[in-house]
């Protein structure tokens, strides 16, 4: 248990290790950051100085360690933008993109247990069927057009909710409804399919056999079994929805997360404040995948001895 | 006189029209995969012939009909079905030219981040060792990545374009068919018939193309199409978030941007686009499914059960109807 836990933190230091190269190989040598940031009409002086500012005058090498130091003590410089530490932005930002992924994958996770298990009793029935039909559009139809179409709907035509922005808490339902949905689509098939094979298995015709309740065969054994793969997805869908979806839902609905703060950040050439977000979700998701092998290990306690 | 090497070109090329009928035959018993399959040929048409179809050219302006809401509606024009945007481009033709933008970025990015997971699975899984290690590292720490936050970087950096979005997009997508082939390759290689082609003195290059690579094209093919429908949508969330395709070029992530701001007083600009990208992404979701279906022997026998037993069942009634 201990050495597996070890080389899990092992290889997230070497994830992180690996994303703090690859944004300082693009941004330091694939692109120009003083081209990037500072506008066309800058005098030359005023690029010396900048280059100065930032360091980038000095050797690539020395550049190299300088960045990785700064990046081991989470020390990203002043945004251009706005003028303060990056990294008080992003730990100022970080709890609203936390909340909506958890949020939104969490309800995509509670709704997916009962739909695919509805699903898998009758396999090739009517509700199997129209639940593998749904799951496929909500799979299909983009999650930035799904966030429009709820503020039409809900907010302008019906004015139940909210368009955007966070004042009350009624302004978070649409935001982690579009953050869940095709969560949810890809979950419910991962539900199905698992219970599907765990329901075939002897052991479920030992128990109804025995004399166990339909509902604790299939929702106590059967399910705890199918429950790995459905986990690993959950975890997976996170990890989406803070590194890549937060992005999209967070522009849609004006959420002031950090997705919303990196297009802002592009939008005002501001690379310090991206480099910031970017390292620091790297980090996030890395706690989350050891986060998530703990969690195997208390759904199957056989990994333990792994 | 024919030669023997045509005679067996002829039979090979006789056999394969007769799975290709087979497979057809299938395709339409599964109707939800046939009614994919026939959207996808005709956004192949769309596509294709984008400039026969379209009622206007997709940049053509027209000041004067500005926002004009579709045919049907109260003040729409036959002369712009679907109606107009804010600078009185025909939101038909751009719906019908934007398919060309997400079939040339879906095929790019399938191919060549197809090939080169494919040829480093294929490299990880036949020599095994420490090639096999670097690259399954390589992999385990790219997956970990956060994809689209890098894409962001990438993009800021070097500025978007085409060129850019389909680079960015393969760099984030092969590593799914490096797993998959290599996985696979494990399984194949300790199979009687490439050893036997191992010991008839093949070398690994002709091993690996010939003996092992034909055994992976279903399960590589359908994971293609499934990438490809993951790439129309990654390609459009790029665009609408203005990093990807750059007007004046047409992409339906692009129009829905430009819609959104109007999207209270017209909201065609945002639908129809929106529209096209859902109904390719199931089209191609639903063959997909039809794929994975036949190529999984374990549901081909299930799907030949439940053939016979339907036949079964239809004699059993014949019978119980005769008197």
């Amino acid at each position: 248990m201990g050495r597996y836990i070890l080389k899990r933190f092992w290889h997230g230091i070497i994830v992180i290790f690996g994303v703090t190269v690859f944004v300082f190989v693009i941004t330091r040598m694939v692109g120009d950051p003083v081209k990037v940031m500072l506008p066309l009409e800058a005098t030359i002086e005023q690029r010396a100085a900048f280059e100065k500012q930032l360091g980038l005058d000095r050797p690539i090498w020395v550049q190299f360690i300088d960045f990785m130091t700064d990046m081991a003590g989470l020390d990203f410089g002043n945004s251009l933008w706005q003028h303060r530490p990056a990294m008080t932005i992003v730990l100022e930002k970080l709890p609203y993109t936390l909340v909506l992924a958890f949020l939104g994958i969490g309800l995509a996770f509670a709704l997916s247990i009962p739909l695919g298990i509805i699903a898998s009793l009758r396999p090739g029935g009517i509700s199997d069927r129209s639940t593998v039909f749904i799951s496929l559009i909500g799979l299909s139809v983009p999650q930035f057009w799904l966030g429009l179409l709820l503020i039409v709907v809900f907010a302008v035509q019906l004015r139940w909710l909210p368009t955007s922005g966070i004042d009350t808490p009624a302004h978070i339902i649409l935001p982690a409804v579009t953050m869940a949905l095709p969560a949810l689509a890809r979950l419910v098939m991962i539900v199905r399919s698992a219970m599907i094979d765990e329901l075939n298995q002897q052991y479920v015709k030992t128990c109804t056999a025995k004399g166990l309740p339909f509902y604790r065969v299939v929702g106590v054994h059967a399910l705890r079994n199918a429950s790995l793969p459905v986990v690993t997805l959950c975890g997976w869908e996170l990890i989406r929805a803070v590194a890549g979806y937060s992005v999209v839902v967070e522009t849609v609905f004006a959420w002031p997360g950090l997705g919303l703060t990196a297009m802002q950040a592009i939008e005002r050439e501001d690379l310090i404040l991206l480099q910031a977000i970017v390292f620091s979700v790297a980090l996030i998701v890395v706690v989350i995948n050891i986060l998530m092998d703990f969690v195997y290990t208390l759904i199957d306690p056989r990994l333990k001895l792994a | 006189m024919e030669s023997a090497s045509e005679k067996i070109w002829k039979t090979t090329w006789q056999e394969r029209l007769q799975k290709l009928r087979r497979l057809s035959l299938e395709l339409w018993r599964d109707k939800a995969g046939f009614t994919g399959m026939l959207l996808i040929f005709a956004l192949l048409f769309m596509a294709l012939a984008a400039p026969l179809l379209a009622p206007h050219h997709p940049a053509e302006q027209d000041l004067m009909a500005r926002l004009k809401p579709p045919a049907w509606s109260a003040g729409g024009s036959w002369n712009h079905i679907l109606g107009t945007d804010h600078l009185g481009r025909d939101v038909l033709s751009r719906v019908i030219y934007g398919s060309r933008v997400s079939l040339i970025v879906g095929v790019a990015v399938v191919l060549s981040a197809g090939l080169f997971g494919t040829v480093l699975g294929l490299i990880a899984g036949y020599f095994r060792g420490r090639a096999d290690s670097f690259i399954m590292r390589w992999i385990d720490t790219q997956v970990a990545f956060p994809g689209l936050l890098l894409a962001l970087i990438i993009l800021a950096v070097i500025g978007p374009s085409l060129i850019t979005v389909i680079l960015v997009l393969s760099l984030n997508g092969w590593m799914v068919y490096g797993r998959m082939t290599r996985s696979a390759v494990l399984s194949v290689r300790e199979t009687a018939y490439v050893e036997a082609a191992e010991v008839l003195g093949c070398n690994s290059r002709r091993v690996i193309f010939r003996h092992i690579l034909p055994n992976l094209t279903s399960p590589l093919l359908t994971l293609a199409i499934l990438e490809f429908a993951r790439i129309v949508l990654a390609e459009a969330a790029l665009s609408f978030l203005g990093l990807g395709i750059q007007p004046p070029a047409t992409s339906w992530g692009l129009d829905v941007a430009a819609g959104k701001d109007y999207m209270f007083r017209a909201w065609w600009l945002v639908t129809f686009p929106g529209i096209a990208i859902s109904i390719t992404v199931l089209a191609i979701n639903l063959v997909a499914s039809w794929m994975r279906l036949i190529s999984d022997p374990q549901e081909r026998e299930k799907q030949f059960a439940r053939q016979m037993a339907a036949r079964l069942r239809r004699s059993k009634a014949k019978e119980a109807a005769q008197p």
